[in-house]
């Protein structure tokens, strides 16, 4: 790891809007640009655009790299025909998640990674201390500027800064022309799509994105959206102590596929009932908003985890959290309390994600 | 970024709280310059009537979407008024800081602490 901070192609462009940049995953990035409120309801109402660039693309090539890359991660690649993406998981020996990650199959011979930014360093050495022969691995994380285009007018939009392009279907993968990469998928719950393009193009594509109607929007409109849809946040909701069958992301792993690593633990824990589960808390009471490490109790007031994720729902208007509890707390229905500097508030076990969409 | 509204009747804390001495009972809110570094404010916590402070004290918590401040009392004595209205749309918080969106009455019992309070142009000086 390295103590060097690193820097946004886009970073000049968010100073020319007002941003306020924080450090994230060992990035300088926008926190919000206006409003996260209305930034968040922008993705919810319309579309927003967010700089995505501080995450990693790394590519696996070679004829042998889709069995290689079926042992390293959870979901089921070869399952997939090129053209098509999966959200899928990369685990540690003892079935711990070292990272979620997108993987696009680009062609028969190419696949692309999109992983955590401050986990590029350690998922691209764990790839490459469990290199196969006839694999390559490119890590390119630095040549490559992102935006996420997300929200119920994103298609427009895309018609607006590619006129003679179709978008890819659901977690679908495409290139233009001209080189730009598009994954038909975000961290938002809504319709979307991310670009990826050289870096040095990535400020005329972020203006151009504005431009067509899309509002910029920071990491905290992106917090409050992934947690309304309970996608989880590595480092918060997703740690190398719990397991993808723990975080409720079992659908992602393939236990009928060879073996790949971690497997045992997600068997035996399939098997027995995992003894902790990643738990969506709805808060009943009037309170302030839930934060991560706020306690959380029993009914009875007994101490039974801490909030991993929390927030003041913007659509909901009430507190949404998850936290890892007890089996026999997690059953939607439950009544908890969580613990506010002292004051308990009454909560309850709900079923994921708090935002239900019509379809 | 734009100037922050600072009148010219209130006193001033530098953790950005405004005071505003009528009697022997301080108003207490924040600065436009603190609402708009907190941006949305999405929840306040009020104090208990009859709480007894020290100047200095964390009295109230305003929160926004990322994080959550404590209201420090600029005066020592009790809390003998808190605002409803802020509890009900923390909203007034950033929209009229020096109005509707106070929070907390004080009667004060040690009004010598009032010399110790930024004028509008410290307190100016100290955000410019």
């Amino acid at each position: 790891m390295s103590d060097t901070v690193l820097h946004s192609p886009l970073e000049a462009a968010h100073l020319a809007l007002g941003a306020r940049l924080i450090p994230f995953g060992g990035w300088v990035m926008p926190v919000q640009y206006t409003s996260i409120l209305s930034e968040h309801a922008a993705v919810r109402n319309s579309a927003g655009v967010f700089d995505i660039s501080h995450m990693g693309q790394v590519f696996a090539t070679g004829e042998s790299h889709l069995a290689w890359l079926d042992g390293l991660l959870t979901n089921n690649l070869s399952k997939l025909s090129p053209g098509q993406g999966q959200y899928t998981l990369m685990l540690n020996e003892s079935g711990g998640v070292i990272d979620d990650l997108i993987a696009y199959r680009i062609s028969e011979s190419e696949t692309l990674l999109i992983v955590n930014a401050s986990m590029i360093p350690e998922d691209f050495a764990w790839m490459g201390k469990h290199l196969a022969d006839g694999v390559t691995l490119r890590n390119e994380s630095d040549d490559w500027a992102g935006l996420a285009i997300q929200g119920p007018d994103s298609a427009e939009i895309f018609k607006k800064l590619f006129p003679s392009e179709t978008l890819p279907p659901r977690n679908g993968i495409s290139k233009t022309p001209a080189g730009e990469i598009v994954c038909r998928t975000g961290y938002t719950g809504e319709d979307g799509y991310e670009l990826f393009c050289p870096a040095a193009f990535g400020p005329i594509l972020f203006e151009s994105a504005i431009s067509a109607g899309a509002i910029p929007c920071g990491l905290g409109a992106r917090d409050t959206l992934r947690l309304e849809m309970c996608y989880p946040l590595n480092g918060n909701d997703l740690s190398p102590e719990r397991s993808p069958i723990e975080a409720g992301l079992g659908f992602f792993c393939d236990l009928e596929k060879p073996d790949f690593i971690g497997r045992a633990t997600l068997l035996s824990q399939k098997a027995n009932g995992p003894e902790k589960i990643l738990t969506a808390i709805e808060v009943i009471d009037k309170a302030p908003p839930p934060r991560p490490h706020y306690p959380v109790l029993s009914a009875d007031g007994e101490t039974i985890g801490e909030l991993s994720s929390g927030v003041l729902s913007p659509t909901l208007g009430k507190g949404i959290a998850m936290a890892y509890l007890p089996a026999k707390f997690s059953k939607p229905g439950t009544s908890l309390l969580i613990d506010v500097r002292g004051r308990q508030f009454k909560a309850l076990t709900v079923k994921k994600p708090f935002l239900k969409k019509p379809k | 970024m734009s100037a922050s509204q600072i009148p010219a009747d209130l006193l001033f804390q530098s953790s950005h709280e405004w005071a505003r001495v009528e009697g022997g009972t301080v108003t207490v809110g924040i600065s436009d310059h603190a609402q708009a570094e907190l941006t949305d404010v999405v929840f306040v916590e009020l104090p208990a009537l009859g709480k007894k402070v020290d100047a200095g004290d964390p009295t109230a918590v305003v929160e926004s979407v990322k994080a959550a401040s404590d209201i420090y009392s600029p005066l020592s004595g009790e809390v003998v008024e808190v605002n409803p209205a802020v509890e009900g749309d923390p909203s007034l918080v950033n929209t009229d800081p020096y109005g509707a969106g106070w929070i907390f009455k004080i009667k004060i019992s040690n009004p010598e602490q009032i010399t110790g309070l930024l004028t509008p142009e410290a307190y100016g000086g100290m955000i410019a």
